[in-house]
Order: structure tokens, then C-alpha cells, then sequence
């Protein structure tokens, strides 16, 4: 950033300043001084042309959106689709989750299914995981969410074969052609920057509501994995192999299917675990469209303001999340320790395994029969765990409002209502210049193209003043979680004491479902924008943590070492050395920090943050606010994408210094 | 290796014995159970077989939902679930999948219903016997200590007192969930006056707010409506705004007067109501007052009964009511 950028007057058509100058000026400070220019200009130009737009208004966009979405649906595609997915989901439902009336219990009870799913356990990996399975749907039944358990293993397991027909043609295109890759790369990326609440409007204009609408959004979000894992196995095949084999005249098929996909398949094993987690945390979304499963009562939890009865099925989502993960991981070592041709006497174990079929059967038939072992036995044990859980709430909320009250206000009035007023109330080309002019000093030349079209996307979506709410909130809450992982990151590279006790309850926020602990955060910030940043600080910072931390532990020893030889004092040796050279996972935590953070903001739309997430859900129920919601919903999408190109970017350039 | 199999092999088999024995005390038999749903289909003369029941997320829906699927299940020996979505365009989108039977308590989403009457996926069955009511409320203290407050007039003299974090330098008022019938935004903008809109999320943690505003006298103004139990318990006070008159809400962006008092309806599918069960004339039936609902809202909200067991209570205490549904 050169000076005389800054004596440039920042405006819309200007032309943009030179991006690398010669002589090396700090890329902070060329954001500082545009951020004072902006703030100069703003300060005679506020409160004109924001695109403001009161929550019912709506523009000829908007209106014309919800005309074009009105058609979409309710074709013969998405008719056939419909039935098909409906009836397969039907079929599995009556078999193991919900009453096949006038039955009162589904085809077969729980002690069959139980059984069932046990002897899998064992026949796919071992008698560990057969325990763990077993244990698991105990579990599912004794917290008194049988069939909402099973409902979430139908779903899933329907979005997961779909997820593996669709995505292993396309994994295999990945790794024959480099055009191809190309294109379903670019795909995947734009599937995996979407916040997944996004799915929803566009979903549910498309397929409407029930089982087929919740697959759906689960397979949107389960399909890149298993498609980026098994494309790239598939591609980075050992290519001595892949020359010896050609020299014997094998056709393109030939190698595919004899050599590559073989020699992949422990990748592909990984990535099918990969997508099986990804489905299953889509469950509480899902069930926004009726999607069967433990998401339902996480959802109604959050409309009651109940934690416990949130917290009880969000952990069983994250049992069954272990279960599945434990089951996949031990089946493919087993799958590789019998390909390498060790392992077990086959036929002994085929013995057991056949033998192993007559307790299930007697169960699966025993289940059809008694009531007891049909429907499982209702049990007090989920309710008061979730009592438990309230009291201790509640007591916690009581002794912690005071400073959490003093806590929201001092970062609401310093620092989130001061940036609003200046990213919101600028004139909108004023915020597009400036947003515009910042990328570029961050992320350079290669930001530049990707950030104008975003900007004039969320220009024409008409949705621009909240679109620039949710940036704000989404900055703040990033500035706050990179704050976090900074602090608590070198600490844990520093010291493996701290990297000990803090890892796991890192590992116990990331999995614990986002809705759950929004109830509590709810209950000691109210419904407030700052609500939807600590919530979205809880779901971003353990990922942003854990890159730095693992990055500043990646700094060469040496280094270190050299600069405690001169005798530094250790606050040196982490500004001067440990985090200057650990600079490209501070700018990869950045980046995972914003899209998580985006994510979450937008939910927290629902609870008073207001916005694009309100905009989505007041379309979703308004047809005549459906257009607008669609707007919003793309909007998300672009500040996603204009996120993750300047912060990537930023992050090549750190890499390349 | 081979050990620890058989090992394993016999644990399986030992805790699938031990899974036996627990199931086999007590119960009684699928079949006989399922013989006594069809006897309850018979007497109640014909097949119920599923019904599916829309719940949105308020506590008087809960109340008609539960209270009907419990009588169904008890007379009618349906097989009832509970499907909760939000109301509006999720609801009637589940009417024409199939994915839901009936809405039980439809307050105003007319666009809606009349596209869904128009392309036959949907009947309007009329009234549950509700009729609802929406409006701008305060909590008591606030009316009984500043009484101006209650005409819309006077309410920007006290814009700064109701202002928040959230508010931006005007007064806040207090939205629900975002999915509900509200307009709240045009009025304020429609009637110029000094205050911003801020969505609770849902409808506890306005009553939460409400309840905390009562008790600390917290300045609180929002959209809250009836039947809803909480009036027995926390005192609230309507504010007046402009009356409602014939189609003065009928461009949403437009509006500048109070809520119209809405008689509630009841939404069915089509393709439930032609399908012969017998649910289909216990929904035609089902009538019942809002101070019938505001006692099962008690008893799950105040008393913390589960939904089931409070609307258990209720036809219990009421059987003359619920027989006259069954005919």
C-alpha cells in the first residue's frame, strides 16, 4: 500500500491502487490508513444511501424471486425424487423406527434391531465395537429417544448411499481427468463454504417438506468429502505402480479398476467415515424441514429455552457419531489387515458369525412378539438427566449475569455498535470501496477479482444493509476468536501440560452439537447480537485454537533455540520469533475462524441477532417474503465465498513470504 | 486374536440373554396390543390408522395438538405422531407432502391458505372455538406507574427508556419467534415512531422477558397475544394502537393499525379428510375454549407436566367434552 493511495478521495469506479509496491510497507498499516479514510469520509456521508430495507419490505427483486422460486418446485423431477426417497425412507422407518399402525411398534422391535445392529458391530470390525454398538443403542433407548434415534440412522444411512452412488463416479472422475477436477472441485468448495443453514431455503423451496427435503440437505453437505478424499487417493496413486502395470498394455479401465481403486481404498474407507460425520451433523438443520430424527427435539428444546431436554438428544447425536466413526475406523483395519492376508482363520470366524445368527434371530423374532421387547420400556432416566442439567443452569446463569451482562455491554458498545454504525451506515458504495480496497491489501491481486464479484452479488441481491450487519458481527466474533486461539494456542505449544487439559475440552466443543449450547449462552446474554457471538466464538474457537497451537509448535526448534542463546525473554521469543514464523496457520486459522463464525451468526439470527439468518427463516415461513428470503440466503453464501478468497489469498501470500 | 474372539463371541451372547430376560417380564404381546388398537378402530366405527398432527411452537398449539392426539389415540386407536415445524409456509407444505395431517390452530397466514384451498391440497375446517388475540403489550407495573404508556401516542416521549443494546439509540420493541404473524416493523415505521424491532426467538423467551421485566420493573414493550396462560400469572397490559378496520392489513409493508382479533382455524390436507379415517371427524369436531387451553398450557408450563400427560389430565377431567367430539 503506497501513500499515495491514501490521498486518493475513496470512491465507487476508483481505480484500485497499486497492490505490491516496491518499497515494503506492513500490510496493517495500509488497512489502518484505510480504515481512516474511510472513517473521514464516512463521517460527512452517514446515513445516506444505506439500502436499508425494514424487515417487511421488499423490492421488485425480492418479489420476482419468490415468483421464479413458486415455479421451481413441484416439477416432475423434484416429484420423482420425492416419491422415491419418501418411499424408500417409509419403508425403513416401519421396519425399525415408528409404529407400523394399527401395530403399536415397527416391524421389529428394539431388542431385534439392538441385536441386529450388535452382530454388524462384530461382523464388520470386532467384539469391542460389537460392546460399543450395543452399548450405544442401550443408550438410544434408556434416554427415551428410541425412534428419534432411529429415524437420524434411517436418515442418515439413506444420505450416506446416496452420498457413495453419487460420489465415487464422481471421485473417479477426479482422478482420471484433470478438467474434471477442475469443475467438481470449484463445486465442492462452494458447497463447503455455504453455511449449511443456507441449504435450507433453497431445499425446501425445491423439495418442500419431510424425510426427502432432510436427506437432501444432508447429502449436500455429506457428498464432498467422500468425493475430495477417494478423487485425490484415486489420482495420487504410486505411480512406479501405475508405470510397471502399463508396461503390461492395461486399458485405462483395466488400471482404474484393478490398480487404482484398489490401492485407494483405505482413503476411501476414510473418506466414506468422513461423510457418515458429516451427515450426522446435519441432523438439527434437517429437522428445520421435518427430517426424522434427534434433531426434532434439539430444535424444540431451543424454541422452549430448555436446555436439558436439548442436551440429552444433542449427546446422543454424538454418541452415535463416536459409534459409527469407532465402527467404520476398526472395520476398514480389519478389511486392510485380511487383504494383506493375516490376521484370522476365516473359516472359524464364519462359524461363529453363522452361529452368532440364531440368538438374533430368536431376538428379531421375540421382538415382533412381545410388547416389551417391541417398544422400548419407558424410562426416567433422560428426564432427570435433563432436570439435572436445568439446575445446574440455571444456577450457573444465576451467579454468572452480573459480569456477563457487564461483559456484553462493554464489547457491544466498544466495539460491535461502533463498527456496525461504520460498515452499515456508510453509503453503500462507501462499504463496497472500502471492503473492496482492504481485501486487496490483504489478500493482493488474486483477492481482487473474487471480492468484486461478491460485492456486486450482494449489491443486486437488495439485502446489502443486512448483509453488512452479519459481516460486522461475523468480524467482531472472528477478532474475538482469533484473540482466544493466540492466547490459549501458544499456551498449549508452549506447554504440554496445557495442551493436555485443554485438547479435550477443545475435542468435547467441537463435537457437541452448536443448538445445544445456544440455550445456555441465550439465557445469560438474552437475545441479543452478542448471543449469536459467543455462540458462534464457542463453535469457531476450538478449531482456531488448535491451528495455531499446532502451528507455533511447528517452528523449527532451532530457531528457538538460536534466538534464547542471545537471550531472549520469552514475550520476544513468541512475537519475534514463534509467531511471526507460524504466520501461515495464524492466517489458516483466520480463515477456518470466519467461515465457522459466519455460520453460527447467521443461526443466531434466530434468537435476536436478526439479519440475513431472520431474513432466511421469516421466508421460509412467508411466501411472499420468500423471495427475499432466497436473497439472503445467496447473500450468506457470497460473504462466505468473499471470506474465504481473501482470507486464502492472504494465507498464499503468507506462505510465499 | 482368536481367544479374545470367542471370548467376545460369548460376551455378545451372555448380554443378548441378559437383553431377554429384561423384556420378558412384564408387557404383554404385540399382537394383543395391536388387536386392541383395532377393536378401538371398530367401536369407534373404521380405521384410523396414522395420524399426523402439525405442532407449532407455542404453548396453546401444544395444548390442541396434544389434547386431540391423546383422545385419538385413547377412542380412535390411531397411531398419532407429532410433527413440529414452524407455522406457515413449513405447515402447509407439510399438508401437501402428506407429511401432516391437520393444523390445528391457523392464526393468519392467508396468502398461504388460500394458495393451499386454491390448488386442493388443503380445507379450511373452520373454528377450534379460539378466537386469538395480538398486540403491542407492556408488563403491569409500567402501565399502572406511567398510564400514558398505553396509547401509541405518548410511546415516542418514552423511546429512551425502552432502549437496549440491540435498539441502536431508539426504543426496543420485542419481537417473537421470527416465524410468527407479526408486522410489528411496518407499524413502528408506518406510525413514525422511535423504536426498533428485536426478534426474542421464540415464544418462553418472551415470556421469560416479560416475567423479568414484571419482577424488576424493567422497561419492556412487545408483541405478545391470547390465549396464552402466562396473563394468569404475570400482569400485561395492551398498548392502544390506531383500530383495526376492514383490509388496513392487507399490504403488510403498509400497515399502520392494531392486530385484528382473529377467530382460529383449523387446516386440514385434502387427501386426509377423503382417506375415510376416523381421525378425520374428531378434528371436524374438536372444539374447546381458551380457558380449556389456558388449563393444559398451565399444566405443562407452570406444573411442568409432559404434553401427553397434561392432556391426559385434561380429558380425563373432561370427558362430556370429549365424547361429544367422538360421535
Amino acid at each position: 500500500m503506497s501513500a499515495s493511495t491514501l490521498d486518493r478521495p475513496v470512491e465507487l469506479g476508483a481505480a484500485p491502487p497499486e497492490p505490491e509496491p516496491k518499497k515494503r510497507i506492513p500490510r496493517w498499516v495500509g488497512v489502518l490508513a484505510a480504515i481512516v479514510v474511510w472513517i473521514l469520509v464516512w463521517s460527512f456521508t452517514k446515513g445516506h444511501n444505506t439500502l436499508y430495507l425494514a424487515g417487511l419490505d421488499l423490492t421488485d427483486l425480492h418479489v420476482k424471486l419468490a415468483k421464479l422460486g413458486a415455479g421451481l418446485g413441484n416439477n416432475a423431477f423434484t416429484d420423482s425424487v420425492n416419491t422415491a426417497i419418501n418411499a424408500i425412507v417409509d419403508f425403513l422407518s416401519k421396519l425399525v423406527a415408528l409404529p407400523s399402525a394399527p401395530s403399536p411398534a415397527p416391524v421389529i422391535g428394539w431388542l431385534g434391531v439392538t441385536a441386529i445392529a450388535t452382530w454388524v458391530g462384530y461382523a464388520l470390525a470386532n467384539w469391542r465395537i460389537a460392546v460399543l454398538v450395543l452399548a450405544s443403542f442401550l443408550s438410544f433407548g434408556i434416554f427415551g429417544f428410541w425412534q428419534d434415534s432411529m429415524g437420524l440412522l434411517v436418515v442418515t444411512f439413506v444420505s450416506v448411499v446416496l452420498a457413495v452412488l453419487l460420489g465415487l463416479p464422481l471421485a473417479i472422475l477426479i482422478g482420471v481427468s484433470k478438467r474434471a477436477a477442475t469443475v467438481i472441485t470449484l463445486l465442492l468448495d462452494l458447497l463447503q463454504t455455504m453455511p449449511t443453514f443456507v441449504y435450507l431455503i433453497f431445499v425446501f423451496i425445491l423439495f418442500g417438506i419431510g424425510a426427502p427435503a432432510a436427506v437432501i440437505c444432508t447429502l449436500a453437505y455429506a457428498l464432498p468429502p467422500i468425493v475430495r478424499i477417494s478423487g485425490f487417493a484415486i489420482r495420487d496413486t504410486n505411480p512406479g505402480v501405475l508405470e510397471a502395470t502399463d508396461s503390461y498394455g492395461q486399458s485405462t479401465w483395466q488400471r482404474l479398476v484393478k490398480v487404482q481403486v484398489p490401492m485407494a481404498r483405505k482413503t476411501i474407507i476414510l473418506g466414506l467415515n468422513q461423510t457418515i460425520l458429516a451427515a450426522l451433523s446435519m441432523a438439527i438443520i434437517a429437522s428445520y424441514v421435518n427430517g426424522p430424527g434427534l434433531g426434532k427435539p434439539v430444535l424444540a428444546a431451543l424454541t422452549q429455552n430448555d436446555f436439558g431436554r436439548g442436551l440429552v438428544p444433542g449427546m446422543l447425536i454424538v454418541l452415535m457419531g463416536i459409534m459409527l466413526d469407532r465402527l467404520t475406523t476398526a472395520a476398514s483395519e480389519r478389511s486392510e489387515l485380511i487383504a494383506r492376508g493375516g490376521g484370522e482363520n476365516v473359516k472359524r470366524r464364519r462359524v461363529i458369525l453363522g452361529a452368532l445368527l440364531v440368538p438374533v434371530a430368536a431376538a428379531v423374532w421375540y421382538s415382533t412378539y412381545a410388547l416389551n421387547a417391541a417398544v422400548f420400556p419407558e424410562s426416567q432416566l433422560g428426564t432427570n438427566v435433563a432436570n439435572a442439567a436445568n439446575k445446574w443452569m440455571d444456577a450457573t446463569v444465576a451467579s454468572l449475569s452480573g459480569p456477563a451482562g457487564a461483559l456484553k455491554d462493554a464489547i457491544t458498545y466498544g466495539l460491535l455498535n461502533p463498527m456496525q454504525a461504520l460498515l452499515s451506515t456508510s453509503p453503500w458504495w462507501l462499504s463496497f470501496a472500502a471492503i473492496l480496497i482492504i481485501g486487496l491489501i490483504i489478500g493482493g491481486r488474486k483477492a481482487l477479482v473474487p471480492t468484486l464479484i461478491c460485492l456486486l452479488g450482494l449489491r443486486l441481491l437488495d439485502v446489502w444493509f443486512d448483509s453488512m450487519v452479519v459481516l460486522n458481527m461475523t468480524l467482531v466474533a472472528t477478532l474475538l476468536v482469533m484473540v482466544l486461539a493466540l492466547f490459549f494456542g501458544v499456551w498449549m505449544a508452549r506447554s504440554k501440560r496445557a495442551d493436555l487439559i485443554i485438547r479435550p475440552i477443545l475435542d468435547a466443543g467441537q463435537t457437541i452439537p452448536a443448538f445445544v449450547y445456544l440455550i445456555p449462552v441465550l439465557a445469560l446474554f438474552d437475545s441479543t447480537r452478542f448471543t449469536a457471538i459467543v455462540a458462534a466464538i464457542v463453535y469457531a474457537a476450538p478449531a482456531a485454537i488448535k491451528l495455531v497451537a499446532d502451528g507455533v509448535r511447528g517452528v523449527n526448534p532451532g530457531t528457538v533455540e538460536a534466538g534464547r542463546s542471545v537471550g531472549q525473554t520469552t514475550w520476544q521469543e513468541i512475537t519475534k520469533v514463534q509467531l511471526p514464523m507460524a504466520k501461515g496457520s495464524l492466517v489458516l486459522a483466520t480463515n477456518q475462524g470466519l467461515l465457522y463464525v459466519l455460520a453460527m451468526v447467521v443461526i443466531g439470527g434466530l434468537v435476536g441477532a436478526g439479519a440475513l439468518g431472520y431474513d432466511v427463516i421469516y421466508g421460509l415461513a412467508h411466501q411472499e417474503a420468500s423471495g427475499k428470503g432466497m436473497a439472503a440466503g445467496l447473500s450468506i453464501v457470497l460473504l462466505g465465498v468473499m471470506i474465504d478468497r481473501i482470507t486464502r489469498a492472504a494465507a498464499a501470500r503468507a506462505g510465499a513470504d | 486374536m482368536r481367544q479374545l474372539n470367542t471370548k467376545g463371541a460369548r460376551l455378545v451372547a451372555v448380554a443378548a440373554s441378559a437383553l431377554f430376560a429384561l423384556s420378558a417380564c412384564g408387557g404383554g404381546s404385540v399382537s394383543d396390543a395391536t388387536k386392541a388398537n383395532e377393536s378401538k378402530a371398530a367401536a369407534a366405527g373404521g380405521d384410523c390408522g396414522d395420524f399426523k398432527i402439525i405442532v407449532n411452537p407455542w404453548v396453546g398449539y401444544t395444548a390442541d395438538a396434544y389434547v386431540v392426539g391423546e383422545a385419538a389415540k385413547e377412542k380412535l386407536g390411531c397411531n398419532v405422531t407429532y410433527v413440529e415445524l414452524k407455522e406457515g409456509g413449513p405447515s402447509y407444505k407439510a399438508l401437501a407432502s402428506g407429511d401432516g395431517d391437520v393444523i390445528l390452530e391457523e392464526w393468519s397466514h392467508a396468502e398461504e391458505l388460500k394458495a393451499a384451498v386454491a390448488d386442493g391440497s388443503a380445507v379450511d375446517l373452520g373454528s377450534p372455538g379460539n378466537v386469538g388475540i395480538i398486540g403491542w403489550y407492556v408488563p403491569g407495573w409500567l402501565a399502572d406507574e406511567h398510564p400514558d404508556v398505553l396509547d401509541y401516542n405518548n410511546l415516542n416521549k418514552y423511546a429512551k427508556d425502552f432502549a437496549t443494546s440491540e435498539s441502536g439509540g431508539k426504543g426496543q420493541f420485542l419481537g417473537s419467534d421470527p416465524t410468527y404473524t407479526q408486522y410489528d416493523e411496518a407499524i413502528v415505521k408506518n406510525l413514525n415512531l422511535d423504536f426498533k424491532v428485536v426478534f426474542s426467538g421464540g415464544e418462553t423467551a418472551t415470556v421469560e422477558a416479560f416475567k423479568k421485566a414484571q419482577e424488576n420493573k424493567e422497561w419492556l414493550i412487545g408483541y405478545f397475544w391470547e390465549p396464552q396462560y402466562i396473563h394468569a400469572e404475570v400482569p400485561m397490559k395492551r398498548v392502544a394502537l390506531p383500530p383495526y378496520s376492514d383490509g388496513c392489513d392487507a399490504d403488510k409493508a403498509k400497515v399502520a393499525c392494531d392486530y385484528a382479533d382473529t377467530p382460529l382455524k383449523k387446516v386440514a390436507a385434502t387427501k386426509f379428510m377423503d382417506s375415510g379415517s376416523t381421525a378425520a371427524n374428531l378434528v371436524k369436531a374438536f372444539t374447546w375454549t381458551n380457558d380449556d387451553q389456558n388449563l393444559v398450557a398451565k399444566y405443562i408450563t407452570a406444573d411442568k407436566m409432559s404434553p401427553e400427560d397434561a392432556a391426559k389430565k385434561w380429558i380425563a377431567d373432561n370427558q362430556d367434552k370429549v365424547d361429544a367430539w367422538i360421535k
